[in-house]
Formats: C-alpha cells, structure tokens, sequence
C-alpha cells in the first residue's frame, strides 16, 4: 500500500519528527556518549578523542561539495560500510566525517579515501575548512551570482590550506548568494556576498496580476517605493509601483514580495568582500564582517578577480597575524587603516557604513561575570 | 551522452577540490534531469544572471512548510526542469546518519526526485533537490512511512532547528544538545510545520561558547552551553603542556614551527581577563573574574575543562542583513539549566526552555509585524521594554556599556505626581 490519490488523508502520518539521533551513532560514539575527556589532532583532517573510559575514536574528515548526488553519497556510505561499522555524520560546515574505533582502522580508511579522487581530508585546526554556501544560480530565484562554481574555484586556488594547518588561527570562508544571506556570512573570517548594483524593473504588464501593492511598497526599508500608475505594453493604464532609484541599496527585499521587480542583471550584479568576522567567543566575543571590497564583478566560470582578492588576504593575514589571532582580531589589533595597506586594497566610501545604527551597545556575547544581579 | 555542451561549466572539472560538475555528469548518466540542470546553469554562466523563476506555491496536504516550489524560466529548452522543487527533509540531530539509511534516501530519491541534493541546506535540513509537483504526496508518504522522516521548516514557523556535535564526540557541551534538539523538534512539530509567526524563527543548541552551530549569530533564539562554577584544573597535565611533551591546541598549529609552547604567552597574556597567574609550578585561575572565552580551554584541553555546575546561556534575536542589517543575538538570560526529559517521545525535558521559548512566542506572535524577525521586533520596542515583558530584571550583563544619551522613556507613574499638570497654574506664575 501507498499513497492513494483517490484517498489523500487515509492512512496518512504526520508530525512524527526527525528519527531519533541515537540510532545512527557508531558503537564508540554511543558507549562513550559524554565521557569524552580530551581531543588531538594527530595531522590535518584526522581528530582522536579519548574517553574517560580508555576507548579511542578517530575522526577523519573530508571535504565535500554540499551539492551533491545520490551515487556520491553511495560512495561515502561504501565507505563507511567498509571501515566504520557503517556509520558517518556531516559537520555544520558540510565536511563528511568517517569515524573508527582505533588507530590500526585509520590508515586502511585514509588510503581508500584517497583512492576515490573527491574526498579530500584535511579542514581541522588553524587552517581552512569548508565553505558554507548558498545553491547560487543551481537553484535559486534571487542570486547575485552563482555560489558552487565560487566556491570551487576559491577552493581549487586555497587547497593546500585546507589540507595543512599552518594558518594562525582557523579561517572560516563563507559565500552567499544574495543580500538574504540563507548562508548567513555576516560573521565569517572573509564572507563571498552576491550584491546587485541595479534598481528594481517594474514589469507593468503583470505587477498588478501577480503582486499585492502595499507589500511591495511596504517591503522596502527605506521607503523607496511608493504607488502609482503604470503603463502596460498595451498602453493601458495599471495600478503600480514607482522606486525612487537614488534612495534604493539593493537589497532586493522588494523582488521577494513582488516578482514583477526582478533586480538581476549581468553587469550589475557581482560580488562583495567582507572580513574579520567570528562566530566563537575565544577571546574576544562574535564580531560582524566587514565590506573591504564593495564590488567585483562575476566572471564565470573561475571568478579570477573574487579568487585573487580572497587569497591575497589570507596570505597577507597569514604571515603577518599572531598565533592564535583570527582574522578579525588580527586587523582591529593593528587598525583597519592598515589592514588596507598591508592588503594593498583600495578603500572607497563604499565602505563607510550609512545606513542604521545597529543596537551596538546591547551585550551579544556569553562573556560575562557572575555578578549579584543574577540570581 | 551530454544533452548540452557546457564548454563554462566543464572547466570547473578540473583542480583538486570537489567538482559539482563531475559529480552532476555522472549522475545525469542515471538521471537524465541532471542534463537540464547543467544545461539551465551553463546558460546563467554565459548569461551572468540565474533562469529559476520567482518562488510558487506547492507542499502536503496539512503542512504549510517543508516543501519550496521552483520553476525554471527557460522550460522549453530544458524540460527537465521544468518543475524543479525542493523537498527539505528534517535531519537527525548533529547529522549522523547509518548507511542503511542515508541508502534507502537515496533509492527513494532516484525513483522520485533527480538525484541532487544539498548534504545539507544553511539551517540544517537534508535537502532533496528537484522533483515535480505530483511527485510531493508520494514522496511524503514514504519519508513517513517507510523512512520514518518528516518534512523540515520553511516560511514564518519555527524552523528545523540544529545543534552542534555535543557530548557524541566533545569534551565540552555543557549539556546534551543533541537531546534538546530533538526534545525541541518533537515538542513543537505543530509550530515547525504550520506556518502561524510573523515570520522565520530559528533555534540553535550549541554546547559550549565556542559555538560551533553558530547558534549567536544564526538563530533568532540562541542557546549556548556555560558553567558558573570553576574551570577544572589537571596541574600534572599543565606541566605536560609547558615540557612541550603535549601538543598545544590539541595540535591545531602543528604545520607551521611557532617555537616552543610559552604558557605565559600564549594563555596567560591572551586571557582577555587577565585571570590567570603562575603560582610557582601551579596555573591559579581567579574563577570569579572568568568570562568563560574556553582559550585556555581550547590550549590545554588535557589540562583544563569546563565546570561541573552546567546549563546554558540563552540570547535572542539574531538574524541576517535583510531588513534592519545583520543582528547578533543579545544575551537575556545568563544561565538556565537545561534537563533532558525521560522516554522517546521525551517527557518532562528542558523545561526551563520552553517556559522561555513559549513566553517569547506569545509576545511576539501578538506583537510582531509581517515578516519582521523577533529581534526586530526587540529593536523596535527596545530592550528595556522587552525585558519588562519578559519580567526579566535588567543586570549590567545586559548591555556591553550604558546608554550614552540621555532619552529616557519615564513613565508617569515613576515622577512624583504624574504628568497631568495645570498650564494655568503655570501661567499665573510665569508670564508669556
């Protein structure tokens, strides 16, 4: 028995969650579930945990494209069918990681994930790891620019620093496609961002078919968009929108409430570079990235300009941060004027912020003390 | 055989990170759809602007989420993907998975869908990456039926929340994440699925302020591990790190010669509270100056570990840029202990959480405009005022500093007689 058309509600199930998480955990995961004393990172890619307990658990972790099919992840499953009990996880920065009970089980793994050609191990400790992204032009309606093909080609270029550890600090790239950030870059190391350059179009042909007015109106932060009347192709008169194209930044918040004010357009939209942002609370608390480089323009399919401005950056950060110094930390220590300089990038008055202040004095960190006023 | 020549896409083959591309190839030899995507993408290379259509509504009998439809605007030329919707699937906590599984989602997935997935989208979710509209009740069915699988959050509900790795495989978490994931997702399926906010709203479970689920600045209602009681000191294993004979950082830097380990360099001197001395041989930590950054944590993980008195610290309002700019989340309350319940489905856990989570909801359900995030919401009535809804008592460890301006909303009722005053009263005593 399946779904029956005829009969949509019979035998349905509903609102039964995810499976529970235990099922899934590989033996040594689930014996020594919270009594994991220490952690080492034996070489780059592969992590050994130690329970109280004595047992061990090696971790090897591999990079993987997050677009991916279904025969990939039968390859990763061959695998951990092969050595790891038949048990893997992903990371929240989409790496896949392989877990065995002993160090003897490591290398029969790490030599079968070399074999395979895309599954490269390495993202630990001070250095590069995977990229978080967006579908890009893959599968999106609003991008500013593809997010897989960036992302391959900034990590073709920075490969060698995923697979070593030689960073100060671990450097978090992040990528999305549009100002919505579904992937969330605002607090990355050096955050990819998909901009638009260009004022909404108003298609007055099917605006007033296919939106509702005072929600696009509404949509707009700073009031840019007012009703009026349009004229359709057919020189018909029809209730629309006018934008007042000087007050528009780009957002693109109108086009999500009204497909009739597409934004995208080739020379328009590109790419924006922020950095020094983090997410820990090591040392200092999580901190917003920064627009260093307000545009570039998107030059498919290997983004040259995107790629160099990326690496430039971390290599300058690289040599000249101390250890143990994010991104971010490394250029508030010695001034965003010099963080320009070192970097030989332009600044602009782009990236003098004029929009609103933000609620910068209200606590956003854990850092705190225990003081009498909690109780 | 290739369907389109894709001469862009094709020189994103070679190097020696993952290509999308190769991968793409080899599943269209199966799934002939997988063509059109390559062929549609080609196209936006060559024309430096995507060809998806603008959003469509599709979904399941009964959910208003889960399920977010897309079409493409060049049909015609790529009839494969026509129709091309997205099936978010709610993954298990920390995303581990058996073989046999993540095996019977993908013969699924061949049968109903393309083939191409997202392993795994922003907010956590598996992502099932195109598949036509008659395709959605099936497939729903046999994610509940056979899988034992449900549909994840999208639109204004709660969304499919996430958390970190936790106590599976870290030293850390400072309460199970993993258990308050899952209690969390069971708990309020019907706000997962249903779509009744204002708009999104998104729950994070990190284990400790490291953070690795990002959950303070990604979530509108962040929920991070913590201790108040004191760093737990090892001193043998303290001058096992000072010999040099144990890696610091767990070994993190070990690709690059940083010199010998220099404990008052490298902890002490980078302790951002400067809390920290050498006693003769012994590490002393003033616990009460601790803001609990976990660096001397992160250095010495064999020598130091987090207290024993743990919980969480709970933060609202994060969001990205769209509408207001980025927001992080503020800090509302310091500690709360969280207690898994018994039993699957799990009774009686983290209670002091939902209590928390509930009360926000219902002010900003009742309070919140169309589309606006909760921490929007809070910007726009100001902390003081939401923490008096909250009937949280304001503590300095609200604010990073006081306030700078002197605009302060005084109520009536906190002047000695009020604000209703005689302007002729006035005026007999000052002339115009």
């Amino acid at each position: 028995m399946g779904y029956d058309p005829e009969n949509p509600m019979q035998g349905r199930i509903t609102d039964i969650g995810p499976p529970h998480y235990e099922q899934y955990f590989p033996p040594v995961i689930k014996e020594n579930y919270g009594k994991w004393k220490y952690h080492e990172i034996t070489q780059p890619g592969v992590l050994k945990h130690v329970s109280e307990t004595g047992a061990e658990c090696y971790t090897a972790r591999i990079a993987c494209a997050r677009l991916i099919s279904i025969e990939l992840i039968r390859d990763y499953c061959k695998v951990a069918d092969d050595h790891c009990e038949g048990f893997l996880r992903w990371t929240t920065r989409n790496n896949v990681e392989f877990m065995v009970d002993s160090e003897a089980k490591l290398q029969p793994l790490l030599d079968d994930l070399a074999k395979h050609g895309m599954m490269p191990v390495g993202g630990t400790g001070a250095g590069l790891t995977n990229v978080v992204h967006t579908q890009g032009w893959v599968h999106c309606h609003t991008p500013a620019t593809d997010a897989s093909g960036v992302v391959k080609a900034v990590m073709d270029e920075l490969f060698d620093y995923f697979t070593s550890m030689t960073l100060p600090a671990q450097v978090r790239i992040a990528l999305a496609c549009c100002l919505n950030m579904c992937g969330a870059v605002h607090c990355s190391d050096i955050a990819i961002l998909g901009v638009h350059r260009k004022p909404p179009l108003i298609d007055n042909d099917v605006i007033s078919a296919v939106c509702e007015l005072p929600l696009a109106v509404a949509s707009c932060p700073l009031g840019a968009i007012k009703p009026a009347k349009g004229i359709n192709t057919k020189g018909e008169e029809v209730k629309s929108v006018t934008v007042k194209e000087e007050r528009c930044m780009f957002c693109g918040n109108c086009y999500t409430m009204c497909p009739a004010m597409p934004l995208a357009d080739p020379e328009g939209d590109g790419i924006a570079i922020l950095v020094g942002g983090k997410i820990s609370n090591r040392i200092s608390g999580p901190k917003f990235s920064k627009m260093v480089i307000p545009f570039l323009p998107n030059t498919p399919p290997r983004w040259p300009e995107t790629v160099d401005a990326v690496k430039n950056i971390l290599e300058v950060y690289a040599k000249d941060a101390n250890k143990y110094e994010r991104l971010g930390d490394w250029a508030e220590r010695i001034g965003w004027e010099k963080f320009f300089e070192k970097c030989n990038i332009p600044f602009s008055d782009k990236c003098i912020d004029d929009y609103r202040l933000a609620y910068d004095t209200w606590r956003t960190t854990t850092q705190f003390k225990y003081t009498s006023h909690i109780k | 055989m290739p369907k389109h020549d894709t001469p862009l896409l094709d020189q994103l083959e070679s190097g020696p990170w993952p290509s999308f591309v190769t991968d793409l190839k080899r599943q269209a030899e199966t799934k002939d759809e997988c063509w059109d995507i390559l062929g549609q993408l080609e196209l936006s290379y060559k024309d430096k602007v995507t060809h998806w259509k603008h959003g469509g509504i599709v979904g399941v009998f009964g959910y208003g989420g889960g399920i977010i439809g897309r079409y493409s605007d060049v049909p015609d030329k790529f009839p494969g993907v026509a129709h091309f919707h997205t099936v978010r699937l709610n993954q298990p906590s920390s995303k581990f998975y058996s073989t046999d599984i993540l095996l019977r989602i993908c013969e699924m997935w061949e049968r109903r869908g393309s083939g191409m997935t997202n392993f795994h989208g922003s907010t956590g979710d598996m992502v099932l990456l195109g598949t036509s509209t008659p395709q959605l009740e099936e497939i729903f069915w046999e994610a509940t039926h056979d899988l034992k699988m449900d549909l994840g959050g999208s639109g204004g509900n709660l969304r499919t929340p996430s958390c970190c790795i936790g106590k599976a495989r870290c030293e850390w978490s400072c309460y199970d994440t993993q258990a308050a994931c899952y209690d969390i997702t069971m708990t309020y399926q019907d706000e997962l699925h249903r779509p009744a906010f204002p708009y999104k709203f998104k729950t994070k479970f990190s284990g400790c302020p490291n953070d690795c689920v990002a959950a303070g600045v990604r979530s509108d209602f962040s929920v991070i591990g913590n201790w108040r009681d004191d760093i737990r000191i090892d001193q043998a294993e303290v001058q096992e790190y000072i010999k040099g004979n144990s890696p610091p950082n767990a070994g993190a830097h070990a690709g690059r010669d940083w010199g010998a380990f220099d404990i008052q360099k490298e902890v002490i001197d980078l302790c951002p509270t400067n809390c920290m001395t050498m006693a003769g041989n012994d590490l002393k930590i003033d616990n009460s100056e601790c803001t609990r950054c976990m660096h001397c944590i992160n250095v010495m993980p064999k020598a130091l570990r987090p207290g024993t008195d743990t919980g969480a610290c709970i933060l609202i309002g994060a969001k990205a840029p769209i509408l207001d700019g980025a927001q992080m989340s503020t800090m509302i309350f310091p500690f709360v202990k969280m207690v898994p319940g018994e039993g699957d489905p799990p009774e009686g856990g983290f209670e002091d959480y939902k209590e928390l989570l509930e009360k926000t909801w219902d002010w900003w359900m009742e309070e919140g405009k169309n589309r606006e995030r909760i921490g929007e919401s809070i910007q726009r009535i100001g902390l003081p005022t939401f923490l008096q809804i909250m009937e949280v008592e304001p503590i300095p460890q609200h604010v990073q500093e006081p306030r700078s301006n002197p605009y302060v909303f005084w109520k009536s009722e906190e002047v000695p007689g009020g604000f209703e005053r005689d302007v002729k009263a006035y005026r007999a005593r000052h002339a115009m």
